[in-house]
């Protein structure tokens, strides 16, 4: 039977180290409401949603009550947009009713924030995808809840220089268009390689086209918890730094499979996967930087970095793997500079750079996240940014992506200010010299070979 | 047979497992366990209950005991036994 101490020991991580589900996540298929009609196509959208993720809400706060964990947020995902619009939409403003429906619905069943406003568009892109592309800038400075995201390349596929070249423009569009509220729509904008169809994270969430109607995802949470065991293990080998992060996580993922499945039952919804992101906040004690200092790093950024986060990435799924029936999604350490004071402090501090962070992304999930640059930083700068990254992915056959605000009237030493869990960025610059040329080529690049390994 | 985990914690003071129990037993709740102790100067406690024989929706009774807690200056929590099962038992 259960002791006191054990009790005691997950109540604690509750309250004191901020451990909580991160996200419910449903997923919706919405190819049946595909339609020739502009308003139909729109009306039965807004239709499944709401049938679909009616109880959402109120499912999720009472599992929140029932276990005495906090359910951070409770989301959708739905098929990627350009996939339901091609008959019905001629012009990107057609688009843009998607995601005013989209919107709509999110708020008419009480989610936060609802994904899929997305193309797909690793090798090529259709009519439909890039007049959702070019209507990204509009729907998403017009909508509160909704986000978008671009699948760009591919390792079995290469990558969409078209689609590079073009997202640098959109995410400056996108950003001059709401800099009065500091390009606030750039946060629900990312681009990807290898987009997982089963992400419950945002703003990168959508609902596979692989998927079945309707899956929960659940996404977990315990940087704290993680860096608070680490504590009791200063200066000891790796076999026992490695050893606490896996039981750790094992810990925490157990609570994330216990949720997914019980919400999988009382919404009568199957359920998908638990994606084990170790995912920051900006509240203190809540921090995957504070993790690599309590490995031993001064400040993220700091040489060695990169090693220890790839070892922490890999013991997270290591110890995750074995607490959930199903793993998916991005599942791995999230390193967002704004929502994670640690990264914020290492950045102030002059610690971290774009460029070492590039090198992080190459060990663990998932790329350039909520990185505020100058609003003077070209497009094409921001494609080559892009570019750089997806290769990166490609290679080493994992996600990466790049979530990226050129904060308009900013510069390096200002910062811009999100609120909430989005926190606050301090922006930082950028290599000025010019990939005009190389960005400026039309096409694509090659998928990678898959044998010669080096 | 439904476990519930009952935990209280807070400054000592005379009354609080009487009290405690006195609502269990309104509620037809059935008491399996209860270790306790004293940390640092408070007084920690864990109950394992049966509610199967209750009427009362989970949410009503984790607002009543929360509320309980509050009049006798505890904190008192009900969270389904799943919680803590699987995070340490495998």
């Amino acid at each position: 039977m259960l002791n006191i101490f054990e009790v005691a020991e997950t109540n604690k991580m509750i309250e004191k180290e901020n451990l909580d589900v991160r996200t419910i996540t449903l997923g919706v298929s919405l190819l049946s409401c595909i339609d020739s009609d502009l308003g139909r196509l729109n009306q039965k959208i807004y239709e499944k949603i709401t049938d679909t993720a009616g109880n959402l809400a109120a499912v999720g706060e009472e599992i929140e009550k029932e276990f005495g964990i906090p359910i951070v947020n409770k989301r959708i995902a739905v098929t990627p947009a350009a996939l339901l619009g091609g008959g019905a939409c001629k012009r990107p403003e057609d688009f843009v009713t998607i995601a005013h429906t989209m919107d709509r619905a999110a708020k008419a069943v009480g989610v936060n924030l609802i994904g899929g406003y997305s193309a797909l568009v690793s090798k090529g892109m259709t009519q439909a995808d890039e007049l959702l592309i070019r209507s990204i800038p509009q729907a998403l400075s017009e909508t509160e809840r909704v986000c978008s995201s671009v699948n760009l390349a591919s390792t079995r596929t290469g990558i969409n220089m078209d689609g590079v070249r073009l997202m640098g423009e959109i995410i400056k569009e996108t950003a001059e268009r709401t800099k009065e509220r500091d390009c606030a729509a750039c946060m629900k904008l990312v681009v990807f390689c290898n987009a997982p169809d089963d992400n419950p994270f945002m703003a990168g969430a959508f609902h596979g086209v692989t998927e079945s109607d309707a899956v929960i995802n659940v996404g977990v949470s315990g940087p704290g918890v993680v860096k608070t065991a680490l504590e009791k293990v200063r200066g000891e080998s790796f076999e026992v730094l490695c050893e606490t992060i896996k039981k750790t996580a094992f810990k925490v993922t157990r609570v994330g499979q216990l949720v997914a499945k019980e919400a999988s039952r009382m919404l009568d919804i199957p359920f998908g996967i638990v994606d084990l992101s170790l995912a920051p906040t900006p509240a203190v004690g809540d921090s995957v930087a504070d993790i690599l200092c309590e490995i031993g790093l001064e400040y993220a950024g700091a040489p060695g970095t990169t090693a220890a986060l790839a070892l922490l990435n890999d013991q997270v799924k290591k110890g995750g793997v074995m607490a959930s029936s199903y793993v998916g999604g991005l599942s791995g350490a999230f390193i967002p500079v704004s929502e994670d004071q640690g990264m914020i402090n290492a950045v102030a501090a002059g610690a971290l750079t774009l460029e070492k962070l590039e090198a992080m992304t190459c060990v663990c999930s998932v790329g350039l996240d909520m990185i505020a640059v100058p609003g003077r930083t070209k497009a094409s700068s921001i494609s080559g940014i892009i570019a750089d990254e997806m290769a990166i992915g490609m290679v080493n056959q994992k996600t990466t992506a790049v979530r990226i605000i050129p904060a308009v009237g900013k510069d390096v030493g200002d910062r811009v200010e999100f609120g909430g869990l989005f926190g606050y960025a301090p922006v930082m610059p950028v290599n000025e010299f010019s990939c005009d040329a190389f960005i400026g080529r039309q096409g694509r690049i090659p998928a990678p070979i898959h044998s010669f390994k080096n | 047979m439904k476990k519930t985990i009952i935990t209280v914690v807070g400054k000592d003071t005379v009354g609080i497992i009487a009290k405690v129990c006195a609502y269990l037993a309104d509620n037809g709740i059935n008491i399996l366990d209860i270790s306790q102790t004293i940390v640092q100067g408070y007084f920690t406690m864990m109950m394992i209950v049966d509610t199967a024989g209750s009427a009362k929706a989970h949410g009503d009774m984790a607002d009543e005991m929360a509320k309980l807690g509050e009049e006798i200056g505890v904190l008192i929590k009900c969270q389904r036994e799943e919680i803590f099962e699987k995070m340490h038992r495998i």
